[in-house]
């Protein structure tokens, strides 16, 4: 179960570039964890920390008015490049709650809605205004993302909308499990799968309900997969 | 009935159900695994007590953190190890088929699936990997997904995706000698940009398209991510036909012969419209050379590093200066002639037996520069036994190349195969992004020939000008 997404304010991190790639995000060398926790210390580890491992000051969330950002304004295409879904985990570690930027990558796009990280697309004109607003406040800056209304506000007289497909949204909303949704249909899928089998055969005959022919599931593995513990050596 | 295009039929032939709330329940004909996207969805199922519904289905093998050297040597990467036998204890506890380290099939995911078969026309194919989009070589609607949609495909068979536009990336002509599928990707992403088909399947068309081997195609659309797609598709024909017969998991007899009919209709309707196009002329591609650090910062190897103020917008100027002080580069600076300290040939982009063939035949009586290190990391151990059945190791060893066992290797830098801070490298992979291949590595994509011609040189050259065989050319 992700956490529910209805409206958040938060203070904004500004990271003006464009195509933002995930192995900026989260590097390769952390993607070797089994979990899905442990990603946030890593976040755009490359950019954050010099090689000697100190914290890079010239870095967009290494400004003091960025720290406890959880509103993030980024360039076009973000999130393009790798599948890994380890940069959405990274970024929800991190503390983000929502992106704001002109496009998304689109597999970034879907693996942030699974997470309850919500995606704004805005024009890129807002996304330029609110860059603006960012600079002129010194860094300092709330904004309001409400999924409800799907509209994102300052309190300061910036206001506009956003469109969200009614699925995704509802999946935001309530934090609610895809799978648990698409298993619903468990009666459709196995019709389908009937009917696939049969015209593999070659026999063209309408798909019934049932699922004679299909490969028997295997059982639900009781033993866990004991994971050993090895510390925390895949460095900061 | 109205005209469909080749995504139109594939995507029709696959929705169980069209979801009232927008998306479709596609279903999902194969779901390839591998060790770094997968241990978290299976401890999803895990933790919420549910099966892989369609084992047969699912197929795994280990390929992005695997070490390249000796396959007889412990692991020495405890973490990775660790990946490795979690797949392991998965494939066994969900009763999946695993190509593991000890497997003579075993592989680059992408290299395998079309190598064994797996892969066919009019599939609906999903991997946590953007690079799936290869299969799509085979008319195979085929796409990466993220690790909990490879929880929801493992649980359900079945993928939630709103349907998304088509693009048509017609490419007519004839590529000159020494220009291969690569150089053709890189230009037709140097064209539209790493965001041109965002939100769109490709389809590519057209009579250089169908010129190319099933290997080429899969070059093609192995890149479409980088241009943005989530799939790239070619229709099958007679080469996509020729490629299958006889691999060990194509069907045969007369399910064969039922296959082929119906692979024989997948191909886009006369008449059929796309919600985008982009044509593009084989003829006038020249073999590409990326400078900067995404893959659209791409030109001709005759070509010379842009300035900020060639570009329009301050976005692009900004990340164009950025991308010259990442690289070590000044405006102006030739491509042809740009030292390079280590030269990687693999990756699911170019790491098959016709890229290793060519590659070779550059190479073939010559050896890499003082001071260049050089790598050939094969796509499969089967494409490896392959070159080592026509003596393609010998010659690449004889040249100064190290000759590897497969896997990613440094196409990501998961495993040992990194670059150091500040070296500069000739790759046949995919991806030019900071850090990519090791922190401060400085990427230059281009073909398999020009790759290997960078190594001996030393430097980047046009292959065009190195003439087939002999010693000749543009040697310094």
């Amino acid at each position: 179960m992700m956490e529910p997404f209805v409206r958040h304010t938060g203070r904004l991190a500004a990271l003006a570039r464009a195509n933002v790639d995930t192995d900026q995000i989260i590097p390769k060398q952390f993607l070797k964890r089994v979990e899905r926790t442990g990603f946030g210390p890593a976040l755009f580890h490359d950019w954050r920390f010099r090689p000697d491992g100190s914290a890079n000051p010239d870095f967009e969330l290494n400004h003091p008015g960025a720290r406890g950002a959880s509103i993030l304004l980024a360039g076009e295409n973000f999130g393009c490049g790798s599948s890994r879904e380890h940069a959405v985990w990274a970024l929800r570690e991190y503390g983000f709650r929502a992106i704001l930027a002109p496009s998304f990558a689109d597999i970034f796009f879907a693996n942030c809605c699974q997470n309850g990280l919500v995606p704004v697309r805005l024009l890129p004109q807002e996304v330029a205004e609110l860059f603006r607003r960012h600079q002129a406040a010194g860094g300092e800056y709330q904004l309001t993302v409400d999924l409800e209304e799907q509209r994102v506000h300052d309190g300061l007289g910036f206001r506009t909308t956003f469109s969200m497909e009614p699925y995704r949204r509802e999946m935001l909303l309530t934090g609610s499990d895809q799978i648990g949704r698409s298993l619903r249909e468990e009666s459709r899928i196995a019709a389908f799968e009937l009917g696939m089998r049969n015209a593999e055969c070659g026999i063209d005959v309408r798909a019934s309900s049932g699922s004679q022919g299909i490969e028997r599931p295997t059982t639900i593995p009781h033993s866990a997969f004991h994971i050993p513990h090895f510390g925390e050596e895949e460095g900061r | 009935m109205t005209a469909r295009t080749l995504f139109d039929k594939v995507w029709a032939a696959h929705v169980v159900h069209q979801l009232p709330e927008g998306p479709a329940l596609l279903y999902v004909d194969l779901h390839l695994v591998h060790e770094v996207t997968s241990p978290q969805a299976f401890e999803g199922l895990r933790q919420a007590g549910r099966r892989v519904r369609r084992p047969a289905l699912t197929v795994a093998t280990v390929d992005h953190n695997v070490p390249t050297g000796d396959r007889a040597a412990p692991i020495a990467d405890p973490i990775a190890a660790r990946q490795l036998e979690a797949l392991a204890v998965n494939a066994r506890d969900f009763g999946l088929e695993l190509f593991d380290l000890r497997s003579p099939q075993q592989g680059i995911v992408h290299v395998i699936g079309p190598e064994l078969g797996l892969t066919q026309p009019g599939m609906v194919i999903v991997c946590g990997d953007s690079h799936t989009a290869t299969h799509g070589a085979f008319g195979a609607l085929a796409l990466g997904i993220g690790t909990s949609e490879v929880e929801h495909v493992l649980a359900t068979q079945c993928l939630v995706w709103s349907k998304p536009g088509t693009m048509e990336a017609r490419v007519t002509g004839t590529l000159a000698p020494g220009v291969t599928a690569k150089d053709l990707i890189l230009a037709l992403i140097g064209r539209i940009g790493t965001a041109g088909a965002t939100g769109h399947v490709i389809e590519y068309t057209g009579e250089a398209i169908r010129a190319l081997s099933m290997e080429e195609r899969m070059t093609v659309c192995n890149m479409s991510i980088e241009a943005g797609a989530r799939a790239g598709m070619i229709a099958p024909d007679e080469t996509t036909v020729a490629y299958l017969a006889g691999r060990p998991r194509a069907p045969s007899g007369a399910a064969w012969d039922r296959a082929v009919a119906k692979w024989r209709e997948l191909r886009t309707d006369r008449g059929a419209t796309y919600d985008k196009q982009v044509e593009l002329d084989a003829s006038e591609v020249a073999p590409q050379v990326t400078w900067g650090t995404s893959p659209g910062m791409v030109t001709p190897v005759t070509g010379c590093v842009p300035s900020p103020s060639d570009f329009t917008t301050d976005a692009e100027r900004r990340a164009v200066t950025r991308a010259l002080e990442y690289m070590g580069l000044a405006p102006g600076t030739p491509l042809e002639g740009l030292p390079i300290d280590r030269v990687f040939l693999g990756s699911c982009t170019n790491a098959r037996i016709e890229d290793l063939r060519a590659a070779a035949r550059t190479v073939r009586g010559r050896h890499v520069a003082t001071g260049v290190r050089a790598m050939v990391v094969p796509g499969s151990q089967q494409v490896k036994a392959q070159a080592e059945r026509e003596g393609l190791d010998r010659v690449f060893s004889e040249a100064g190349f190290e000759w590897r066992n497969a896997g990613c290797s440094m196409c990501l830098g998961m495993n040992p195969d990194v670059l150091q801070s500040g070296e500069r490298c000739a790759s046949t992979s995919n991806r030019n992004f900071e850090g990519r291949q090791g922190r401060g590595g400085r990427t230059h994509l281009m073909s398999p020939p020009m790759a290997a011609a960078a190594a001996v040189a030393g430097h980047i050259v046009d292959v065009r000008r190195w003439g087939a065989g002999g010693a000749g050319g543009a040697a310094p």
